[in-house]
């Protein structure tokens, strides 16, 4: 049995005079150990959750649970949650090692662990040889790694990250998130990592949790968000999507194209399919589950995205591999078949 | 064929004009320094060179006990005013906007704003009254008197530096077990340091330079250099008074060089 290590439970925060809905009855479950991701778009509360569960903000309504114990009330330095910054903020007027050992020496360690503490962790982000520099003498990742180091010093409960690798260029951004995933194994500390980089969320984490609006959507491992999407709003924001409307008749759907296809357990009624373009494959005209025509097609190196237009006029994106000469060989205005993968098509909640 | 932008120093006559200005600035303060080394009993009249007038000065009792009281009373003042400042910057900027912040900020540096002599005559009054009353002499009420007036120019140093401070590292600070104490202690206090002391350096200039309130809270007796200096004047006028005035500049000078360097060093 896995124990959990934060709990939130229908934690609500409104800003202003109540007027603004940061968070709307969150609740979630992260276990111990866990690598955990908020992901949303800007302005969806990922901040606002992860303060509240630092103490920096304290939730309008619900409660915040560590370790089964309930800390709603408490102040952060009184939490075993610590905090990596967007912006770092570290301390210019200290070293790198000060900075690494503030949080032992705030919480009243002696100067002997302080020290022994503070080497384990340079070692840890390989920053030895900058043990006496300030901050503003290192380079960003540099910064990064000693905001981790300072973070991971305490041995907290829970480490919470709010967009970490934002600041970062592409390379060093890669390169800190198997770092981060390194460091995550190499502690075994629970990891909650706010992004709004979808790819990032989905290599780098046990469970994600999709928020939009202050409200959670869906909360799933990266393959559960990915291949099962819960409604419109989770498939639409992680990875490409179709969108087709549909009338379901028990075990099988009418497009809005007029084709019928099999689909057990659709239920009945007006419904939403999500079909993600690389289950779609193109076929000879008249093969294939439906016809459509090629608006265009463009190269990204990998694959090919080929839109294309059903006869109703919808229009969906099919993805193909690209094939050794990189042609696809297929033209604009050429009418295809499409076919679709078994199981591609979902039915979504709404 | 690029026109060149408006520039002020292409205008005619901007050489001559900056020129006449800068005799203006210091033409006198040059005159009163020339004459401080002046051998004869003039302060208009070239005698030869002599420092007779700094060592009669720095012999005169009158002038030494000056000179320790306006040091005395711009410390004291410099200090108060600074922990005053201080704690005034500290709870006005380390925290969101609130409303009324305006009206604290105009409250706070209510000297810059009220005459100076309308608050030398109340606190003449007010002073006069309380001696009166309670019988208390000495130094305290110049003291007091010059703190109140020093705390907008400490404020507004400190208030400056808080406002470039990043809130986040009190956070950060908060979030590494440091209580509220601990967070301003090791965090806010340190990188407030250089803006606390020129607040305190500005604070103590303010209080050596000023004449008004002191002629007026004083009593008889208590004479600090500039007072001394206007009691002086309205006797003979000799080189006496230009070689006081001109240690007295050389002090201001060296404190406000290193306030602009302190203030400087926070920008790079
Ligand atoms: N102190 C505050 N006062 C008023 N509104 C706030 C405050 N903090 C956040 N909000 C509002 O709450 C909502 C959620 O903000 P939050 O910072 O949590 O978003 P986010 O998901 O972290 O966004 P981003 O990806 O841009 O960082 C936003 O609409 C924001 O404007
Ligand atoms: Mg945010």
């Amino acid at each position: 049995m896995t124990t959990t290590a934060i709990e939130a439970r229908a934690v609500t925060k409104r800003f202003g005079a109540g007027e603004i809905t940061a968070l709307d009855a969150v609740s979630i479950s992260i276990a111990q150990g866990e690598f955990f991701t908020l992901l949303g778009p800007s302005g969806c509360g990922k901040t606002t959750l992860l303060r509240c569960i630092a103490g920096f903000e304290t939730p309008t309504d619900g409660a915040i649970l560590l370790s089964g114990s309930d800390i709603t009330a408490s102040p952060p330095n009184k939490r075993n949650v610590n905090t990596v910054f967007q912006s770092y903020a570290l301390f210019p007027h200290l070293t790198v090692a000060q900075n690494i050992g503030f949080g032992l020496k705030m919480r009243g360690d002696d100067a002997a662990k302080v020290d022994k503490r503070t080497e384990e962790m340079l070692a840890l982000v390989k920053m030895e040889q900058m043990a006496s520099r300030r901050p503003e003498q290192l380079s960003g990742g540099q910064q990064q790694r000693v905001a981790l180091a300072r973070a991971l010093a305490p041995a907290p409960e829970v480490l919470l990250l709010d967009e970490p690798l934002s600041a970062l260029d592409l390379k060093l951004r890669k390169e800190m998130q198997s770092e981060l995933k390194r460091l995550q194994s190499e502690t075994g500390i629970t990891f909650v990592f706010v992004t709004h980089d979808q790819e990032e969320a989905l290599t780098m984490s046990d469970r994600i949790a999709v928020m939009s609006h202050g409200q959670l959507q869906q909360v799933g491992s990266p393959r559960e968000i990915y291949t099962r999407p819960v409604n419109r709003f989770v498939a639409d924001f992680i990875g490409e999507t179709n969108f087709l409307e549909a009338e379901a008749k028990g075990d099988s759907v009418t497009l809005s194209t007029g084709d019928t296809l099999p689909l057990p357990g659709a239920g009945t009624g007006p419904i939403t399919l999500a079909v993600r373009p690389e289950l779609l494959r193109l076929t000879e005209p008249g093969e294939g589950d439906l016809t459509a025509t090629v608006r265009d097609s463009v190269y990204f190196g990998t694959d090919w995205h080929c839109h294309l237009l059903l006869s109703d006029g919808t229009e969906v994106v099919a993805r193909m591999q690209s094939p050794p000469t990189g042609e696809s060989g297929i033209g604009k205005g050429q009418p295809v078949g499409l076919a679709f993968a078994p199981g591609a098509l979902r039915v979504l909640e709404d | 064929m690029a026109t060149k932008p408006f520039s002020v120093t292409r205008l005619p006559g901007f050489g001559a004009i900056a020129i006449a200005a800068f005799i203006a600035l210091y033409a006198p303060i040059i005159t009163l320094v020339v004459y401080s080394f002046n051998a004869a009993n003039s302060v208009a009249i070239w005698g030869g060179f002599s420092l007779d007038w700094y060592r009669l000065a720095w012999e005169n009792d009158q002038v030494q006990q000056a000179a320790i009281r306006s040091l005395v009373i711009a410390t004291f003042a410099a200090g108060f005013s600074t922990l005053l400042a201080t704690l005034a910057a500290v709870g006005t900027t380390r925290r969101g906007r609130f409303k009324g912040q305006t009206i604290i900020y105009v409250m706070i540096n209510q000297p810059l704003m009220v005459p100076e002599i309308v608050t030398a005559v109340a606190l003449l009054i007010l002073f006069g009254a309380i001696r009166t009353a309670t019988g208390i002499q000495g130094l305290g009420y110049l003291i007091l008197a010059h703190t109140a007036f020093c705390i907008p120019f400490a404020y507004l140093p400190i208030r400056a530096r808080l406002e470039g401070m990043d809130m986040s590292l009190e956070t950060a600070a908060a979030d590494l077990y440091a209580t509220p104490w601990q967070a301003f202690r090791h965090v806010t206090l340190p990188l407030l340091a250089p803006g606390i002391l020129a607040g305190a350096m500005l604070a103590f200039v303010i209080s050596l330079d000023d004449v008004i309130i002191t002629e007026f809270v004083k009593s008889a007796g208590q004479d600090t250099l500039p007072t001394y200096m206007l009691g002086q004047l309205r006797r003979a006028m000799t080189p006496e008074v230009n070689a006081i005035s001109t240690a007295l500049l050389v002090l201001t000078v060296l404190l406000l060089t290193g306030f602009f360097l302190i203030t400087r060093g926070r920008q790079n």
